[in-house]
Order: C-alpha cells, then structure tokens, then sequence
C-alpha cells in the first residue's frame, strides 16, 4: 500500500506519518507542496504543523498549493485522504470539509495526552478501531477548537460523519476532557461520503509503546484493512 | 498625477464563534475599571495597495472575490471591504 504524505513549508509531522506508516509495514513517500501530481498513491496524508506559518489562518495558504488541487482531484475521485491537526485545518480551509478550527477557549496551546472516543467505526479510518476502546493519543495545538453553525453540525450528526470526540480515561464525554472546547467535544470528522477524515489528535505519534502509547496504530490499521477489502472487491 | 488607491478589509468573527481573544481582553478592561463595556470582538485589518487609475468597481469585484476565497474564512468571519 502507498501512503503519500504532503510535505508543505513548515510541515513538521511529516517524517512522523512516514514512520508510522513504514513502521506498520507499508510504504510511504513525501510529496513537496508545489508538485501538481500525486503519482501513484493509495492514500494521502495531509500532516501537522504550521504550514506557512499559519499566516491568515491555519492551513488558508496551504490549500492554494498546487499539490491540493491534485489533492481535491484523488478525493473526487474516491481517494482516501487524512489531515492530522494542521492537516485537518487544511481540509477545512479547502472545503474538503465541513466546519472550521479555531483557537483554543482558553487561548493556550495543548501539548498533552488525550482520549479519543471512537463515535462510529463505519468508515474506512476508523473500522479496526475494537468496540468501546478509548483511545490514548497526543495533542499539540492551539487553534483545535472545532466549530461549523447549527445546520453544519445538525448535518454532520444525521450523516455519522462525527468520528471521534475528546472524553474521559473513562469514555465520558465531559467538558474538562475537552481540551479546547470544540463544539460537542468533536476531535475529528469525515466527509459525508466517508473518504476524507480530518482530526486534531495525532495518531502517527502514538504507534508504538515506546512513545508511551500504539493506540493511534488502529486509525492506520483501519485504512490498510479498508483499502485492503477494497482491492478484493475490484479483484472479484 | 493620480491618487493612489488602497483597499481596506476589516474581518471579525461571526457573532455566533467563541471569540476568546476579545472575551479575555473584556475582562481586561473590565478589570482596569473601564466600565459599560459589553462586547470586544477582536478581528483583522487588512490593507491592500492598488495601483494608481485602478478601475474602482472592478477592484471592489475582484476583492470581494479574494475576501471570500482567501482573506478571510466564511464559515467563521465576517468583512466589511473600503476602497478609497
């Protein structure tokens, strides 16, 4: 399986969702922001940091790259894309989906540990995810605030598209375990036809014990399973 | 010779998004006794330089269209476009 992962100026999770990727044993390469093709890829990785500083906005000049349009073209067409953090501000700023970041409530930036309670497991980045199982992730930002009007969010909850929301140790969703008070404690969404997800926890830090948790190891796990069975069907 | 022209946009966020930023800055105030203070909304201001003999509607057009697109983010901002 081939991840691609965009390497936009101030990009700094890079490498990381490389590792991760190669770590779990598929193979990853990084794509400079200004390339306008993706070359062959199964799935696009949108990762964290402070693409061009974050001047405007979070991820407002990323998204005018010329590797985005490409990016908007694979997700047309089907393709599995995952922003983490800046990614995921990203996406949002692309219209590749709904809703936007903001800053955190309190106005501090969050570098700690959070748990992540799986809300559906149908879609293709969460379907490996074990019943109930809270996950242990790592947080770093502070623009993670998520917000979209009534009607976005009326709609994101019709759909199934909330994927995974900040809880307690326990699975509680309670305000103290929202760490930058995102509307209904949202930490990460997909589209409505399921194949770009974006979230402010980083999974490709959390993949082996040595960093203290694997637990974001399941979100990968559940895109090589989904594109695995996808590849079966075509084969049929 | 002409004048030079500028564009000014000014972004805020929508009523309806957490303002955190202008919320501390009201307390702030409120703190230091400034009183019958009861809204800070804390924005961008952005001003853009336009060459002399600018045709003005067509700038107006084409800012509105880059507000939308770049400068600002609809989903959470408002603005407010000057030209002058």
């Amino acid at each position: 399986m081939n991840f691609t992962v965009l390497q936009f100026p101030a990009s700094n999770c890079d490498q990381d969702a490389v590792h991760a990727v190669r770590l779990l044993g598929h193979s990853a390469r990084l794509v400079w922001h200004k390339d306008a093709s993706l070359g062959d890829t199964d799935v696009v990785i949108v990762p964290g940091g402070f693409s061009y500083g974050d001047y405007l906005r979070c991820g407002a000049i990323a998204r005018f790259s010329p590797v985005m349009q490409a990016v908007k073209q694979f997700a047309d067409n089907g393709g599995l894309v995952l922003g983490v953090c800046n990614g995921f501000q990203v996406l949002t700023e692309a219209g590749l989906l709904p809703g936007a970041l903001i800053r955190n409530r309190d106005l501090q930036f969050h570098c700690e540990n959070i748990y992540l309670k799986t809300v559906t497991t149908d879609s293709p980045f969460a379907n490996r995810i074990p019943a109930g199982k809270i996950l242990r992730v790592p947080i770093a930002h502070g623009e993670g605030c998520y917000f979209a009007d009534e009607e976005t969010l009326a709609k994101l909850k019709a759909n199934n598209q909330i994927l995974w929301q900040y809880c307690d140790a326990g699975g509680n969703l309670t305000d103290t375990a929202n760490p930058n008070g995102a509307l209904q404690n949202i930490a990460g969404i997909c589209n409505e036809r399921r194949n770009v997800a974006g979230l402010m926890p980083h999974p490709e830090r959390a993949c082996e014990p040595l960093l203290g948790s694997d637990d974001g190891k399941w979100i990968f796990e559940s895109v090589f399973a989904a594109l695995g069975e996808k590849s079966v069907t075509q084969a049929a | 010779m002409r004048a030079r022209m500028k564009a000014k946009i000014i972004i805020t966020p929508k009523k309806a998004v957490l303002d955190p930023q202008g919320k501390t800055v009201q307390n702030a105030l409120a703190h230091m006794g400034y009183t019958g203070v009861t809204g800070v909304h804390i924005g961008k201001y952005i001003e853009i330089d336009l060459a002399p003999g600018t045709d003005k509607a067509a700038a107006e057009k084409a800012l509105n269209e880059a507000a939308h697109k770049l400068l600002s983010n609809p989903v959470i901002e408002d603005y407010k476009l000057e030209i002058e």
